[in-house]
């Protein structure tokens, strides 16, 4: 909402001059500034000019004019590009020596092979608004050729925007803001709407009929007969209109925008003669169709509201007129208007402009509310206008179908203000302020005036504030208007925290051996397109193909919710790798998304209580599993080459690595046994168990996987579930023998296939409680231990926990883990 | 020829040729060829020592002590010519064995979390502090926990402010749009008194640019318990400014609308380290928990009464780190994170 401070001074007894000043005190009550457009810099000489003569120049890629231009002193060849005047048309000249916003100076030059003596302007030329459609025509008679225009553009009048929050649809309008900031200033404050007298009419003024009144509580029209279609708006009308962002186009359009500006209520004008019969507020039929004004075609939506006349739809309720019923520009001699003004339930406005992707100013203001109050005083004020400006007469009937209900009283303890903020306020501070907004107040006193009686605050919210609904609403608006800088700053008794959970201890601990093993976090978007599940090489009944789609996507091609991290890692080391970074470490915690297999409706329930266990429960069984996943991804050197040596590429065994670390900082040993799945490598896989249980897999990429999403050769993945890892519990302290150990090697010759890891856990096993570790120190193939064999090198680390241990001892407990490895995997010692 | 050995004179031509053996010795191996003509079995000292015995007692005892004296000289002029050459050597070993130590010893690559997750961590330990618990809840989000029970009406708005992105063909799922409903969940789970603060990650549909991103992170706040006032949110905000921007900020509150607060405000905070001078930057949003949410979560608010603030952690990263750019936070560039450390 823009409004100049000149505007503002119609309602308000004493605005400051400085414009900041105004912005502050508008921020005070809670109207947040977008911006102040301060007076433009501007300097003469500027001079109203009248246009004598046009010639038109076609020798050019556009057409191009010659005017001759009555400056008072003389005439002046001027150089246009634009075409929405005629010759006699009063403009406003830059003339050489003048300076406009930007700056930008003026000076004669020769353009499009004449001599051009200076500039016609634009409104957004001169600074006064956006409007650069066409160059700024003054209306007949504004002023004699040769006038200085300056002071007749009122250029030195500031325009304060304003962001108007959804609550307050009644600061769409001056009436509204002006009322806000008279509050905040302490100023008097004049309604505008109280300054229109609606004299008592004779009979209707068009026969309506309101088929919903649900939808259209309330239906005004008034009639203005014999207006002259060609009168201009007044200057000062078109520089209101400017300063508010909207565009001059004719008397009747811009003096129900001017209207709707100051009061806050959408108007719509008809001609009288293009209406055919009765007019009728009704839904519309399905398939009906209308063409809006800014010539569009629509198809109705039966939950469409819409105005209509034997002719079917002429206009979207609330949203937007139709082409077949508004007056032509072109319009000459005397035009009939049917004025509109009406009320309209914001939610079918809202639906409306919605569906139809049409947010007007009528729906914006119609959605957020309007004061019910105002149709005959708004269609009475654009009929005072269209006479005083345009000529004809009033027609005598009104129509002013509805009734609006009487907003109910709010009760409230006269002290809930005081208990809210924390803070004493004045004593009649309450009642002063909510009477400053509109209210109608009256105390009331329960019980008997005796100790435990309260006093009570009813206030009866005025028309245009619906949303004084609570006793918590009321209390907002003593808070604002006393001031938030006077509340005090208190900290409340500390509660005595649990701290942290076990899961987000856990989480945090997982993130940072990961950043502290040199993988650096990433955070990719969820997003992700079909096509990626056949590039990782998904089988096609892979449950993580089952995504949850978004309706509406930024990117129709990433339109589903990432069911794996490992998408997102993938894109993100590419984007490195394409930054120029070969030796690449990253990771991310996240959220993953797994619909069920057979997904329920998602409950409804309503807002007036707490829903039922039961509700809650189906919320959740509605809402699709979200476990927090780990995923790692590797390429490149793991350690890197420099000066010392040549660095260690990251292989299959970083991917496993960065898993056993996620599970250590867990507080688990993950088991690593070989597994297949996409997208890894068939070969060069590995499951992560705890126990059994699967948590997760990592290795090698396949090969058909690089190439399809382009990743360097040999990338290698991680991802698990880190919330299907059970929470550890306080883990047992371990028994610390002071006693020596006796360490013995063992080389055992097995299958090649049989996996390293069943090898340890049979001599774990065989150990027995004497062996305190097994290391892995030499994996060997070769002719020495046959063709489809390896050799396993241990050191076994025996220790007692009471006493020496002998060698005896020891090597008796080595035999028992190699008998063990023996009969389990078929080892021979070497 | 024995006179010779024992006199004074030959005593101390003996010592004098020691001496200027032992000081011309130019190292630890020449001094060490040097020691046996003038310290060993067949040095003039050692030889006058043995040739004692021949001499009558009265003068035996005179010339023991010449012998004895001449021996110690010759044996410290050793000895301090021997700790020369030691020092000289051990001087030149370390001189010898010095390095550069400016090599470069990056053999392990260096990791690095998100800011993101660093921020996010530094909030919840904060409010940790002040006795609050960390609460947690999906990004996907049924629509009634994202907007009905925070009071917003089907049709308000304020729900299609939000810039929604909607799952599946109905409404009822959406991807959170504000950590506001881990609130809900916080007031519908757990027993009152309710201190929680909830970081996250939220979603809307606005393009990928250098100042929005459709996938962001907030932190929310909210304090349930009887008689909570708005003091008490103004003491938190300007306890939570303190530790986030040092003792000299604090925080302003503007009059604003939410529909799940009312009172509803918007927080400015004072930023000490603001570019061109310390200054007030908008933070977030707050007010007092709107009585239709409390009900909403079967809390009375006639008994109990709150208060609820939010902040975007991009945006809180924003000014307090000087980032230029909103894609640095999500296109994953190693640099970006590792400037960040761990």
């Amino acid at each position: 909402m823009r409004v100049p401070l000149s505007w503002l001074r119609d309602h308000v007894a004493e605005v400051p001059a400085d414009a900041a000043a105004v912005g502050e005190a508008f921020v005070r009550v809670g109207l947040e500034l977008e911006e102040i457009h301060g007076a433009p810099e501007l300097t003469g000489p500027l001079t109203v000019g009248r246009v004598l003569e046009i010639e038109e120049l076609t020798e050019f890629k556009k057409p191009i004019r010659y005017c001759q231009v009555d400056l008072g002193d003389g005439t002046r060849g001027i150089v246009c590009g634009a075409r929405n005047f005629g010759e006699g048309d009063l403009v406003v000249v830059a003339q050489p020596g003048a300076v406009l916003p930007g700056p930008f100076p003026i000076s004669a030059r020769t353009t499009y092979g004449r001599t051009s003596n200076g500039m016609i302007c634009s409104a957004k030329e001169l600074g006064l608004g956006a409007d650069h459609s066409g160059i700024l025509v003054l209306p007949p008679g504004t002023a004699e050729p040769g006038t200085d225009a300056l002071p007749l553009l009122g250029v030195d009048d500031p325009v304060v925007e304003l962001a108007i929050t959804p609550d307050r649809g009644y600061c769409f309008a001056v009436r509204g803001i002006a009322r806000e900031l008279a509050a905040s200033l302490g100023e008097d404050y004049t309604d505008p709407a109280r300054r229109v007298r609606v004299p008592e009419a004779e009979g209707p003024a068009w026969p309506i009929r309101v088929a919903d009144e649900a939808a259209c509580p309330r239906f005004v029209t008034r009639r203005v007969t014999g207006v002259d279609a060609s009168a201009p708006t007044p200057w000062w009308m078109q520089r209101r209109l400017l300063a508010a962002g909207m565009r001059p186009i004719s008397l009747t359009v811009d003096v129900t925008n001017f209207v709707m500006l100051d009061l806050g209520q959408p108007i719509h004008a008809y001609d009288a003669t293009r209406l055919q019969g009765d007019i009728v507020v009704r839904r519309a039929e399905a398939g009906e169709k209308l063409r809006t004004l800014d010539d569009v075609e629509r198809t109705l939506d039966p939950e469409d509201l819409v105005i209509a006349d034997d002719s079917g739809a002429i206009g979207l309720a609330g949203v937007m007129g139709g082409a077949s019923t508004e007056i032509p520009l072109d319009k000459t001699g005397s035009v009939d208007v049917v004025i509109e003004a009406a009320h309209f339930a914001p939610t079918v406005i809202a639906r409306a402009a919605r569906r139809h992707k049409l947010p007007s100013e009528a729906s914006k203001r119609f959605e957020r509310s309007v004061d019910p109050q105002l149709p005959p005083i708004a269609a009475e004020a654009v009929a005072n206008l269209l006479v005083e400006h345009g000529g004809g007469r009033i027609e005598p009937g009104r129509t002013d179908v509805g009734a609006v209900p009487v907003l109910p009283p709010v009760r409230m303890a006269l002290d809930l203000p005081d208990r809210t903020a924390g803070v004493t306020y004045a004593r009649g501070a309450t009642v002063a302020r909510l009477a400053q907004v509109g209210c109608a107040v009256e105390l009331e006193t329960s019980g008997d005036g005796k100790a435990g009686s309260t006093t009570l605050v009813v206030a009866t919210p005025p028309s245009w504030r619906p949303d004084l609904d609570l006793p918590a609403a009321l209390v907002e608006e003593v808070l604002r208007l006393e001031g938030y800088e006077t509340i005090p700053s208190t900290l409340p008794p500390a509660p005595a925290g649990r701290g942290l959970t076990p899961a987000q201890l856990r989480k945090r601990a997982v993130s940072r051996a990961l950043a502290e093993a040199g993988h650096v976090e990433v955070e990719p978007f969820p997003f992700v397109g079909d096509a990626v599940w056949d590039a990782l090489g998904l089988p096609e009944d892979d449950v993580r193909r089952r995504a949850v789609t978004v309706a509406n996507p930024l990117d129709a091609d990433r339109d589903r919710l990432a069911t794996t991290l490992l998408p997102g890692l993938f894109e993100t080391l590419v984007r490195n790798k394409a930054r120029g970074f070969d030796d690449l470490a990253l990771y991310t915690v996240s959220q993953v998304v797994l619909p069920h297999r057979n997904p329920v409706p998602m409950p409804d329930p309503g807002v007036d209580r707490r829903p039922s266990d039961s509700e809650i429960a189906m919320i959740k069984a509605a809402l699709p599993a979200q476990p927090v996943h780990v995923g790692v991804v590797l390429a490149g050197d793991r350690e890197p080459r420099g000066w010392w040596g040549s660095g260690r590429t990251a292989g299959w065994q970083d991917a496993i690595g960065a898993g056993r670390l996620v599970g250590a900082a867990a507080g688990v040993t993950l088991r690593v046994t070989k597994a297949e799945l996409a997208p890894w490598h068939p070969g060069r896989c590995a499951a992560l168990r705890v126990g059994e249980w699967v948590v997760g897999h990592a290795g090698e990429l396949h090969p058909k996987v690089v190439e399809a999403l382009g990743l360097p050769p040999r990338t290698c993945a991680m991802e698990l579930d880190l919330d299907a890892i059970p929470l550890q519990d306080a883990r047992p302290a371990p028994r610390v023998s002071p006693y020596p150990p006796v360490s013995v090697d063992v080389a055992l010759v097995t299958d090649e296939a049989v996996p390293a890891a069943e090898v340890a856990a049979a001599l774990t096993e065989g150990g027995g409680e004497l062996l305190e570790e097994v290391r892995l120190f030499d994996v060997y193939t070769g002719a020495q231990v046959g063709e489809g064999n390896r050799s396993l090198a241990y050191a076994l680390r025996f220790r007692a926990s009471d006493r020496t241990l002998t060698n005896e001892e020891a090597n008796a407990a080595r035999d028992a883990a190699v008998a063990l490895a023996a009969e389990r995997v078929g080892a021979v010692l070497r | 020829m024995t006179e010779n050995l024992l006199d004074a004179a030959s005593l101390d031509a003996a010592v004098k040729a020691a001496v200027e053996a032992f000081d011309g010795a130019g190292d630890l191996d020449a001094l060490a060829a040097a020691k046996p003509a003038h310290l060993g079995d067949k040095a003039p000292v050692l030889l006058a020592r043995r040739s004692l015995g021949s001499l009558p007692g009265p003068e035996r005892a005179d010339a023991g002590k010449r012998v004895n004296a001449a021996r110690q000289e010759v044996q410290a002029a050793f000895d301090s010519r021997r700790e020369v050459l030691l020092a000289e050597r051990d001087a030149r070993v370390l001189a010898e064995e010095s390095v550069d130590v400016t090599l470069p010893w990056d053999r392990r690559p260096r990791g690095a979390r998100h800011p993101i997750t660093q921020i996010a961590e530094r909030i919840a330990d904060v409010f940790v502090a002040m006795g609050y618990e960390v609460a947690e809840g999906p990004e996907v989000e049924s629509s009634w926990l994202n907007f009905d029970a925070l009071n917003f009406g089907k049709d308000h708005p304020a729900r299609t402010m939000q810039d929604t992105f909607y799952l599946g063909s109905d409404q009822g799922t959406v991807l959170r749009t504000h950590t506001s409903p881990v609130q809900v969940r916080a007031l519908l789970e757990r027993e009152l008194p309710v201190y929680v603060v909830c970081p996250g990650r939220t979603f809307r549909t606005d393009e990928l640019d250098a100042t929005h991103t459709p996938v962001f992170h907030q932190v929310e706040g909210l304090a349930v318990d009887k008689g909570i006032t708005m003091a008490h949110l103004k003491g938190t905000l300007d306890a939570f400014a303190r530790a986030m921007f040092g003792e000299e900020s604090t925080t302003r509150l503007r009059p604003s609308f939410f529909p799940f607060t009312e009172p509803s405000a918007e927080v400015d905070v004072w930023f000490p380290e603001k570019r061109g001078g310390a200054g007030w930057v908008e933070w977030g949003g707050c007010g007092m928990v709107n009585p239709n949410v409390l009900r909403a979560c079967g809390v009375d608010p006639e008994v109990y009464s709150g208060f609820a603030f939010g902040m975007g952690l991009e945006r809180t990263l924003q000014f307090r780190n000087g980032l230029p750019d909103m894609r640095d936070m999500v296109e994953g560039d190693v640099r970006f994170s590792r400037a960040f450390g761990i």
